[in-house]
C-alpha cells in the first residue's frame, strides 16, 4: 500500500491539488494567466471600455463577423461568436453596448490560434453587440443588434 | 465549494484542432438581489487559459456577463491526435480548476 499516494488522493481537491500538480511540474505557477484587465471590465460605456482596452477609434470592418441570433428569447444565454479573415489577429473581444459593463470577454490569441471564438453571454436588454479585433496592431470592429425578449440579468 | 469538472472536447480535422469547453460555474454578476433585497455578491470566472501539450493556445479574460456555466469554442492550427489539451480557469474568489482532454 502506497501511503503517500493515498494521502495525495485524500487531499487532492482545490488548492491542495493545485499545489500537488505544481509540485509535480504539471502546472507551472503563474502559467499563462494574464492579469485581469479590471479597468476594462469596470468601464460602463463603450467609449470607456475601448479606451481601457487601448483601442482608440477602431475602424469598422466588413472582414469582422459577429455571429448570433437576431432575436434572443432568453437573455441569460445568448450565443455569440466572433470571426474574422483579417491577418495576424492577436486579440478578440466581445462588447455589449447596453449591459451594465460593456465588456463581456476578451481573448488573447497566440500565433496559430484562429480568430474564431464562440461563447455565450448574458444580455440585460436589446442591444448592439460589438466584436473588437486587433489585427496587425490595429483595431477593427463590427456590430450586430440582438433583440432580447426576456432580460438575462435577473431583474 | 469544489467546482465540478469541465467538459472538454478537442477534435483535430485537417490540421486544425477545434476545442469546445463547458465549464460549471455560477457566474453571479453582483447586480442581482436576493428575496431579502440584499445584493448577491459577484462570483465569476475572470481568467481562462488553454494549452496544447504545454503550449498556450488561448488566454482569455471573462467579465460577469458571460453566461452561467460558460461555453467556449475556439480553433488552433496544429495539434495531433493524442495531444493533451489543458484548460485552467480562475475566479474572482481565487478558486481555480484545471481539466485535461485528449485530442481525438
Amino acid at each position: 500500500m502506497n501511503n503517500q499516494r493515498r494521502n495525495v488522493l485524500k487531499t487532492g481537491s482545490g488548492a491542495a491539488l493545485m499545489t500537488v500538480l505544481a509540485a509535480a511540474g504539471i502546472i507551472k505557477p503563474g502559467m499563462a494567466l494574464a492579469d485581469w484587465n479590471k479597468a476594462a471590465f469596470d468601464a460602463k460605456s463603450m467609449a470607456d471600455t475601448l479606451k481601457a482596452l487601448g483601442a482608440t477609434a477602431p475602424a469598422d470592418s466588413k472582414d469582422v463577423q459577429v455571429a448570433g441570433p437576431d432575436i434572443a428569447e432568453n437573455g441569460a444565454v445568448v450565443p455569440v461568436g466572433v470571426s474574422t479573415s483579417l491577418p495576424n489577429v492577436t486579440m478578440v473581444a466581445i462588447l455589449i453596448e447596453k449591459n451594465p459593463n460593456a465588456l463581456a470577454a476578451s481573448f488573447m490569441l497566440p500565433e496559430g490560434t484562429e480568430p474564431n471564438v464562440n461563447t455565450r453571454v448574458k444580455m440585460g436588454q436589446t442591444s448592439n453587440v460589438y466584436a473588437l479585433v486587433k489585427s496587425d496592431g490595429k483595431f477593427f470592429m463590427a456590430t450586430k443588434e440582438i433583440k432580447v425578449t426576456l432580460g438575462g440579468c435577473g431583474g | 465549494m469544489a467546482a465540478s469538472p469541465m467538459k472538454i472536447r478537442a477534435n483535430n480535422k485537417d490540421g486544425v484542432t477545434e476545442v469546445k469547453v463547458l465549464m460549471s460555474h455560477e457566474m453571479e454578476t453582483g447586480q442581482r438581489k436576493d428575496s431579502a433585497g440584499a445584493i448577491v455578491p459577484a462570483w465569476f470566472i475572470t481568467e481562462l487559459s488553454a494549452s496544447n501539450n504545454g503550449k498556450v493556445v488561448l488566454s482569455s479574460d471573462f467579465g460577469p456577463s458571460v453566461s452561467k456555466n460558460p461555453y467556449l469554442q475556439f480553433k488552433f492550427k496544429g495539434g495531433a491526435k493524442g495531444d493533451k489539451v489543458t484548460v485552467t480557469w480562475k475566479d474572482n474568489r481565487g478558486e481555480s480548476r484545471t481539466d485535461e482532454a485528449t485530442v481525438a
